[in-house]
């Protein structure tokens, strides 16, 4: 049997695990710290505007946030785990283990993105139940709402891994997620529906792909949607092929890995 | 035999433009114990972390085992245990939980017997449950060596492997080294510690600003270039050299009760036979007689030297 032809398993699973592990040990930071920030944005969010704003599109304020604030979890903690699993060991110097080992790129990029993609994951349905607690919460999709939340994990921790990968000091590792993401989740229809805003910003905000992720995850529980589910859908896909491209390019290269 | 590493024209030139390596050639021979000496700043780090896939090189070709590094990347990085001079740990993880990893990563079977008996034998099964941020220096040294020996490699790199280790550490390091190569590991270590070389290894290469200089068994090359030295304590003083052993170049000590005769086996100055015969001759009379050869450090200087 040609050897190149088999995948090492062990060595994704070693990896696979070590991250899964960091998650245990650092369970305040991995899991609770979220979960707290969340129920936070529900009780300011969710009393303070939800008492002006009653409903939109039929659904109660508080319960028609809830999609918005656990892609604004999902999209946050897949690239912080993402980004900081493959920077932590390059800063550390600790990296070298990992390039002369023999392992593909593919089997890297399956352990890492894999491990950071299930915190995620799991974090999503952690924050899912808390809000079950505040406000009555239908799932009209339930696969898609997996879906949905699968395909954002596994993009976003892609993009993470690029990050991470990119990144030369820790405070480039924060650049990204505060300077871009964190002004997209907040404007990408999080707390609102993109139709409340005027023209204009409603046609700019078209431009920022994390609407698509908000609205079609949103379907998923109500069946109501700011953009057509199928081009929600589309956007996420093409931002995966996206980030699948530039992680090839990265690996084919060596690109701050193998200088 | 076909050797276990073969490195042929190897170049390495960074982004910035330093020309780290010129045109390397070097073959490990399969089970040997290979020294690669050289002064800071050589291109040794350079070189091993080629041939372990840490660092892409700019041209040549570089097999193991008659694997090709890129083609064959799995089966050549599969035999190579690397033992880095930094000590790079994910510092909170256990030392049970690392070196588990490390057998893991390299496509290893999960064996809790060995991953124990590896430890045990460096002195680190008390230490398992340990965080690796807890462990002295000494001992975190030990934990990278558990590391790369984890996955029973066949060839074993040492970069630095006994820089800033104490004595007693350099010794068991030392008797691992040579356990392992009675079971049949290839070992390549690179130092600036000539005593290293001089007590460890077969061969010995020096490489300097990106050039192998020399290869040679190491016996052989104490005794091309090994200086040896005489020294005569004399019965009684002399004032001077007399004239007639000018072409000896013989120091005599301030006290003028001592005299060096300093050779090599390469120069043309004449043998001991003879200076002994003719100091006789000239009734200059001895009551004792020492020779020391020239370590391994001083025929290192001096390759470096030449070549600056």
């Amino acid at each position: 049997m040609n050897p190149r032809a088999v995948m090492n398993l062990h060595a994704v699973w070693a990896i696979y695990r070590v991250e899964m592990a960091r998650a245990l040990r650092t369970v305040l930071q991995s899991i609770v710290s979220p979960v707290i920030s969340t129920s936070l944005y529900f009780v300011v969010f969710g009393s303070a505007i939800g008492s002006r704003i009653t409903e939109i599109d039929g659904i109660s304020y508080g319960a028609f946030i809830v999609p918005g604030l656990i892609m604004l979890s999902l999209l946050t903690q897949s690239i912080s785990n993402a980004s900081f699993a493959i920077y932590f060991p390059k800063f550390v110097g600790s990296i070298y283990e990992l390039l002369s080992a023999p392992v593909s790129y593919l089997e890297i990029v399956i352990a890492y993105v894999g491990g950071a993609a299930t915190k995620s994951i799991v974090l999503g349905l952690i924050i899912l139940a808390t809000a079950s607690l505040f406000v009555p919460l239908t799932i009209e999709h339930p696969f898609w709402m997996l879906a949905f939340l699968v395909l954002t994990a596994v993009t976003f921790s892609l993009f993470g891994f690029i990050i991470g990968i990119w990144a030369k000091s820790f405070e480039q590792l924060q650049l990204v997620p505060l300077l871009i993401i964190t002004p997209l989740t907040f404007l990408g229809g999080s707390f609102y529906s993109i139709n409340m805003l005027p023209g204009i910003w409603r046609t700019v905000t078209l431009f920022n792909p994390v609407v698509y992720l908000v609205s079609g995850f949103r379907w998923s529980f109500y069946g109501k949607s700011d953009v057509s589910v199928g081009v929600s859908l589309g956007m996420t896909v093409v931002f995966l092929l996206v980030c699948i491209a530039i992680v090839a390019w990265i690996f084919r290269t060596g690109y701050r890995l193998r200088n | 035999m076909q050797p276990i590493i073969s490195i042929s024209g190897v170049t390495k030139t960074y982004a910035t433009g330093f020309q780290a390596l010129k045109e390397i050639n070097l073959d490990i021979v399969r089970g040997e114990i290979f020294a690669l000496l050289g002064p800071n700043g050589a291109g040794k780090t350079t070189l091993i972390s080629i041939v372990c896939g840490i660092v892409n090189r700019s041209s040549g070709s570089v097999t193991v085992d008659g694997h090709d590094i890129n083609r064959d990347y799995r089966a050549a990085r599969g035999l190579i245990g690397l033992v880095p001079q930094e000590l790079t740990i994910d510092a909170f993880e256990s030392v049970w939980a690392t070196v588990n990893y490390s057998r893991g990563l390299f496509g290893k079977p999960a064996d809790k017997a060995f991953v124990e008996k590896v430890l045990r034998d460096l002195s680190l099964w008390d230490k398992k449950d340990a965080k690796a941020i807890t462990l002295s220096g000494g001992m975190k040294r030990r934990l990278m060596i558990a590391k790369a020996l984890s996955h029973e490699p066949r060839i074993l790199f040492l970069d630095e492997p006994t820089a800033g280790v104490d004595v007693e550490l350099r010794q068991d390091m030392w008797a691992m080294v040579r356990r392992l190569r009675e079971d049949g590991v290839t070992i390549i270590l690179t130092t600036h510690y000539i005593e290293e070389a001089e007590a460890m290894a077969d061969r010995v290469g020096v490489i300097n600003r990106g050039e192998i200089v020399l290869v040679e068994n190491k016996a052989e090359l104490m005794r091309k270039l090994g200086r040896k030295r005489l020294v005569l304590e004399l019965r009684s003083p002399l004032a001077t050299v007399p004239d007639a052993f000018s072409r000896y170049a013989l120091e005599l000590s301030p006290d003028g009760g001592q005299l060096t005769y300093t050779y090599d086996n390469q120069s043309e100055r004449p043998g001991v036979a003879s200076l002994i015969r003719e100091l006789e001759a000239a009734g200059i009379q001895f009551r004792d007689i020492d020779t020391e050869n020239s370590s391994l450090e001083e025929i290192f200087v001096n390759l470096v030297r030449k070549q600056a």
